[in-house]
């Protein structure tokens, strides 16, 4: 195992589930109840100093019970190194800890996130839809039962009847 | 400098009682005011729309809205082939197409296991370099025509337009490019595009001085970039910034030094990095890449070797044009491979590349299937506006213009 | 329309010739050479429109060149870019700000009907709530092809009427 992951296995071992390695990526999958210690931890620490945020992203996997997956990926850019850090949450309670208070740049990565693909993150200090208008009626078009084409939000036009 | 902001948004200004000047004067006391800029506005690089808070002319607040050119091109990406989505990369930072192509490329060449052959490695190179040549250009006349200095925008144009037209002759359109291609590139240099590409080399020093001089010795732009917009090391890692945007403020953070791709190694050349962190630091900063770009185009051209320009895996890659007319099997191929595309192996990646404006990442899940499962898009301009608020808190309105500006910012690949 | 022959006859001594225009080729003819279009860039096209006023192409030699950053200082609206729905009322409201008479251009594949964005968040041609006079093809379309567009533009100017109101105009999704 990678010695990254096998550090935050040592430290975290109720948190830790597994580490994988791909193509060069390292990959951690963390329980989403510890996800915020782990994150804090590979900041912190400095040997770890991962002091640089990559992106945050989701994946929606309708037929898997924990259905979404929320994904951050950090660099550290004093030692080169690349981490991918992710976790499950269910549809029924998916809320995450937000990691705002850490990297200050996960703020609109995780607004994005809420906006596509409607996972919400605790502690987050502003989380509304980012890309989308506050108002938008069709929830969130990255989740794999939204259609491409959307449900008919983007033939309506309220202003035409509007006096101006 | 940045003045100091006092944490009292509400100032209320009482008569003097030294010098009542007024007697019946009523206590005066200034609000703070929301005005809204954008999304129609010259100056925001696009739709961009802030709505910022201001007491006086101090900024108190900036909030950006983003969204007015949000695409959904996360989610057409899951609706085509691999090979499909090349033009969307087109449209994400419309004014390198190139570079975003050559990351997408990237990207899906680390999830197949790709190895692109060296001569496509070195066309790849120098293309990104003109393209990042390009970039640099336009930023630097639309900055300073926003700041007031219009001159400069003509003279980056034209010399611009001498660069669109090699585009134009090497793949057919100046700004939607779609040259690159999975496993390689679509068409070869030939030896005239070399010539001109020399010949640019040549013509463009001279001209860059003399943006230069038109800058920097003006002495309105100067007031207006130091000292504006500034951020510091830590703040702007914190933040995540790349680029041009990073390496202002004294980090030297470039994937091309950091993890060495395409023909980077290749040849030799420095990051400069800037020191302030303010709009004049990053301004040098992308005048200095102009050159360490126009010495790598240099030394790869003398150096370009003979090979293929595509990688030979028939199950991805697509076959040389003048074999698709003439070869039944590899008609076969390019139609197969366009109308189903290939099955990439099951996993997911993450890859960034140094794009003019900045870290350019693409994160692809793949199930096996031929389309990919969630491409995420990681744009540097989405994430520089993260910055924004931060960065323009307590300047001057008119000062607002030059934070848009020292970005680089293009809404197309900030909003997808 | 002849009027431009004005005193080409007598250049020698100074007099002007005696032409025969109705008033409303005159009215048609001043307000074709000089469109104030509007700075109003969507998305990619807005960099070939940027690269249309450059040193290059010059799009004033056609009379269009001076950009204003108002929609009530201009005539002509080039849509140039993606129409998004967040936009569109946006796009309206300008539109509805501009003084009559007033021309749209909708520049490129998208403004046209939406190109490759066929999308949730994408309006497919913004014809659905603006009348569109010229649609320029492209993706993006070249400045020769968008001054090739200004000077369509320009002929349907002339053949308009000036002097009797035209019906409202009609725009429904």
């Amino acid at each position: 195992m990678h010695p990254t992951a096998e550090r935050i296995q040592q430290v975290f071992p109720e948190a830790f589930q597994r580490a994988e390695e791909w193509r060069g990526d390292l990959t951690i999958h963390v329980a989403p109840e510890h996800l915020y210690e782990v994150c804090r931890f590979l900041h912190d620490d400095p040997d770890l100093d991962f002091d640089y945020i990559v992106h945050v992203s989701s994946v929606d996997w309708p037929d898997h019970p924990e259905r979404f997956e929320v994904v951050y990926e950090f660099y550290s850019i004093r030692r080169r190194a690349r981490i991918r850090v992710k976790t499950r949450v269910p549809e029924e309670d998916c809320v995450v800890d937000s990691m705002t208070d850490i990297w200050k740049g996960a703020d609109f990565m995780e607004r994005e996130v809420f906006d596509m693909m409607g996972i919400r993150f605790r502690n987050h200090p502003n989380l509304v839809r980012i890309l989308m208008p506050d108002d938008y009626p069709e929830g969130y078009p990255l989740r794999k039962d939204f259609p491409l084409r959307g449900k008919g939000w983007r033939d309506t036009f309220p202003f035409l009847g509007e006096k101006s | 400098m940045r003045p100091p902001l006092d944490d009292q948004r509400t100032t209320v200004y009482k008569v003097d009682p030294e010098h009542p000047g007024s007697p019946s004067l009523p206590t005066l006391r200034t609000e703070e005011m929301m005005l809204n800029m954008g999304p129609q506005h010259p100056s925001t690089h696009g739709v961009l729309k802030v709505v910022l808070a201001l007491e006086g002319e101090r900024i108190v607040k900036a909030t950006p809205v983003l969204g007015f050119l949000h695409r959904g091109v996360e989610k057409l990406a899951e609706d085509g082939t691999y090979h499909q989505f090349i033009p969307h990369t087109d449209r994400l930072d419309y004014i390198c197409a190139m570079y975003n192509n050559f990351a997408y490329c990237r990207a899906v060449e680390k999830l197949l296991d790709l190895t692109v052959p060296p001569r496509a490695e070195y066309l790849r190179t120098i293309v990104a370099e003109v393209q990042r040549i390009i970039g640099h250009q336009f930023w630097l006349g639309t900055q300073a025509l926003d700041i007031g200095a219009m001159t400069v925008f003509f003279y980056t144009f034209r010399d611009r337009e001498i660069l669109l037209d090699f585009f134009d002759e090497l793949c057919g359109a100046r700004l939607t490019t779609s040259w690159y291609r999975i496993g390689g590139v679509e068409r070869d240099f030939t030896p005239d595009l070399i010539d001109k590409l020399r010949r640019f080399i040549d013509y463009f020093p001279p001209k860059l001085d003399e943006y230069i001089t038109f800058l920097e010795t003006n002495r309105i732009w100067l007031s207006r970039t130091k000292g504006v917009a500034v951020i510091s090391a830590e703040d702007a890692v914190n933040f995540g910034l790349s680029g041009p945007t990073l390496r202002g403020s004294g980090v030297d953070y470039d994937l091309r030094k950091f993890e060495p791709y395409a023909a980077y190694d290749q040849c030799e050349w420095s990051v400069p990095v800037g020191k302030n962190g303010d709009t004049y630091d990053r301004y040098w900063v992308r005048v200095e890449e102009m050159r360490e770009s126009l010495k790598m185009v240099r030394q790869l051209i003398e150096k370009l070797p003979d090979g293929p320009i595509m990688a030979d895996v028939p199950s991805v890659t697509l076959p040389p044009k003048a074999r698709v007319f003439n070869d039944l099997a590899s008609m076969i191929q390019q139609f197969k491979l366009f109308s189903e595309g290939f099955k990439a192996p099951t996993g997911e990646i993450y890859c960034g590349t140094e794009a003019a404006k900045g870290e350019l990442g693409f994160y692809i899940v793949s199930t096996g299937e031929g389309k990919p499962y969630r491409l995420k898009i990681r744009a540097p301009s989405f994430i520089h506006m993260g910055a924004f608020d931060y960065m323009a808190r307590g300047y001057m309105i008119a000062d607002i213009v030059t934070i848009f500006g020292t970005y680089d910012i293009v809404m197309g690949e900030c909003d997808r | 329309m002849n009027l431009i022959q004005v005193g080409r006859d007598h250049e020698k001594d100074g007099g002007l010739g005696v032409h025969l225009v109705t008033l409303e080729k005159v009215v048609n003819w001043a307000r074709k050479g000089s469109l104030w279009p509007m700075t109003f860039g969507l998305a990619c096209c807005a960099i070939e429109m940027i690269a249309s006023v450059s040193a290059r192409y010059d799009i004033d030699r056609y009379g269009a060149g001076v950009f204003r950053a108002s929609p009530r200082q201009s005539d002509l609206m080039i849509v140039a870019g993606t129409v998004c729905v967040r936009m569109a009322p946006v796009i309206r409201k300008i539109y509805d700000q501009m003084p009559e008479p007033r021309y749209v251009i909708a520049m490129g594949s998208c403004a046209t009907s939406g190109n490759i964005y066929d999308s949730y968040s994408v309006v497919q041609g913004v014809d659905r709530f603006i009348p569109v006079d010229i649609y320029v093809p492209g993706c993006p379309p070249t400045p020769e092809a968008l001054f090739d567009g200004i000077l369509k533009l320009q002929d349907q100017i002339m053949q308009r009427s000036v002097f009797y109101k035209k019906p409202p105009e009609v725009a429904q999704g």
